[in-house]
């Protein structure tokens, strides 16, 4: 059985002043299998994002439903911890106090808090700025502490929207290698929307390639690429290959989106 | 030289800071001290000294200024009491906004200063009717920036919020209050600024004491010195409630200016 079973979900918003209503998403079908690792690359504005919050429950699919462990999505909750592209840590608690937020809300025991937490910091490496305020962090730390804050709730799948967007190019390969490390050792299901094409193949065990608006899954690519992987496996020849591929695919795409906009 | 938005040095604005008031206090000083207009109209810096000097030391003024403090706080206190919960309650839930909204509006534009006359009807002269007004003065204007800067918390973080687990009940508890707490607060030193305008308006009518009644006293006497006196006490002590307050607010959320 699969773990995640997206059925005919699609998305219209109503249209702004009586125009007519704007179409984000069309009918996605897709089901992703526990412990997987997937991928979801778009171009900008394929409505990628709007799928990713209606697994969350942050947004009510037009039509269609959402299964976690056949259990029908209505709203958030904590078996489907979210990282946003944004910065959204609660910037009046300290590192620590972030991570176990959502221990807390569960009327955890402060031991027991304070045991995962400690975990959880050292996962992601932020030992030593536990009572940092994340005013004091750099944008990659804010976000290893959001990933932590994440998984310290132990949620049945996490969902990433663009985490690394808005880091610098180094940065945001470190993360990459980071989350992936995580993965590797711990095993979790893992739905990870972005845009950029290397991003999408190194972490992936499956990458879904989405059409320009209104989005449609265009293709499910298995990365058949051994695990653990390491960052130089982005200049090996299958990498090239598959990078090749998924750029024609997207390239397709983002040029329909560019002419959508000029017409 | 003078670029735009260009900071200057602690030092030189300490400097700059200073000699406006050397440079107001000796304008005012060669005016009445100069004769260049009438004495009995404006008191010369001087004079105003010896007069304050008299109010504290022969005529207890110092039991005035402690009550219309009192008057201030208290009133104030009372205010932000009633006025940040209504405020929250308004910025978290809608409906509660669509209620009290229209009316909170209307009612913030009504003068305190008008409704002295039936506060006396009401409350009498004494000190519930000092009180009622400040209150009245400021528990409009309380609620409603309370209700814009709870209502414009970030979503994102209400989101990440409830994607963590957290109920309805805990987004408001633990997210949308922790999230305003130094705006309400900066809300009311604002406020309590106002306030102190509110407090003399009210010791000028029906008062037998305050700073504001000492300053309509003075003016059937024609003692300048002593209104102007009163009227730097006020712009002093408002001054370093203002620095206490922000004092308190930075010692109590360091994370908002971390």
């Amino acid at each position: 059985m699969s773990k995640l079973l997206i059925e005919g979900v699609s998305r219209t918003f109503a249209g702004v002043r009586g125009g007519e209503p704007v179409r984000a998403l069309q009918p996605v079908d897709l089901s992703v299998a526990a412990n997987d690792f997937i991928t979801i690359l778009g171009p900008s504005g394929c409505g990628k994002s709007t799928l990713l919050r209606i697994v969350a429950g942050l947004e009510a699919p037009s039509t269609g439903s959402v299964l976690l462990d056949g259990k029908a999505v209505t709203r958030p909750g904590r078996d489907r911890g979210m990282v946003f592209q944004s910065y959204t840590l609660f910037p009046w608690l300290t590192v620590a106090e972030n991570i176990g937020f959502g221990l807390r809300e569960q009327g955890r025991p402060e031991r027991e808090r304070n045991e995962i937490v400690a975990s959880y910091v050292d996962l992601v490496g932020l030992k030593g700025f536990e009572n940092h305020w994340p005013k004091q962090l750099s944008g990659g730390m804010q976000q290893r502490t959001a990933i932590a804050r994440a998984l310290a709730n132990d949620p049945e799948i996490l969902l990433l929207d663009e985490p690394f967007g808005a880091l610098d190019n180094q940065t945001r390969g470190l993360m990459q290698e980071l989350l992936l490390g995580i993965w590797e050792r711990r095993k979790k299901t893992v739905l990870f929307v972005t845009h950029d094409i290397e991003e999408a193949i190194f972490m992936a065990s499956r990458v879904i390639v989405m059409s320009a608006r209104p989005g449609r899954i265009k293709s499910d690519v298995p990365v058949d690429l051994p695990h653990p992987r390491h960052y130089t496996l982005k200049t090996s020849p299958e990498f090239s290959t598959l990078k090749a591929q998924l750029t024609e695919d997207i390239r397709i795409e983002a040029m329909r989106t560019a002419q959508a906009q000029s017409a | 030289m003078l670029r735009p938005l260009h900071s200057v040095a602690p030092g030189t604005r300490t400097v700059l800071g200073i000699s406006f008031f050397v440079l107001f206090v000796a304008f005012w000083a060669w005016i009445t001290l100069g004769g260049h207009v009438n004495r009995i109209f404006l008191a010369d810096p001087l004079s105003m000294l010896k007069d304050g000097w008299r109010l504290l030391t022969e005529d207890r003024f110092w039991l005035d200024i402690l009550i219309t403090i009192w008057r201030v706080f208290g009133g104030f206190v009372l205010a932000s009491i009633v006025a940040v919960p209504i405020g929250i309650a308004m910025g978290a839930w809608k409906p509660v906004e669509a209620f009290l909204e229209p009316f909170v509006s209307f009612a913030r534009y009504l003068p305190a200063s008008a409704f002295i006359p039936l506060l006396i009807l009401w409350a009498g002269i004494g000190e519930l009717e000092k009180l009622l007004v400040i209150f009245v003065g400021s528990v409009f204007q309380i609620i409603l920036i309370v209700a814009v800067k709870v209502g414009s918390t970030r979503r994102d973080l209400v989101e990440a919020a409830y994607t963590l687990g957290a109920t309805d009940n805990g987004i408001v508890k633990r997210v949308i209050m922790p999230a305003n707490a130094p705006e309400i607060a900066e809300t009311l030193r604002l406020v309590l600024g106002w306030a102190w305008t509110y407090v003399i308006v009210a010791e000028l009518i029906g008062s037998s004491s305050g700073i504001g009644y000492m300053i309509i006293n003075s003016q059937s006497r024609l003692a300048t010195g002593q209104i102007i006196f009163g009227i730097m006490v006020i712009g002093l002590i408002g001054l370093l409630s203002d620095f206490a307050f922000k004092a308190l607010n930075r010692w109590l959320y360091p994370w908002s200016l971390a």
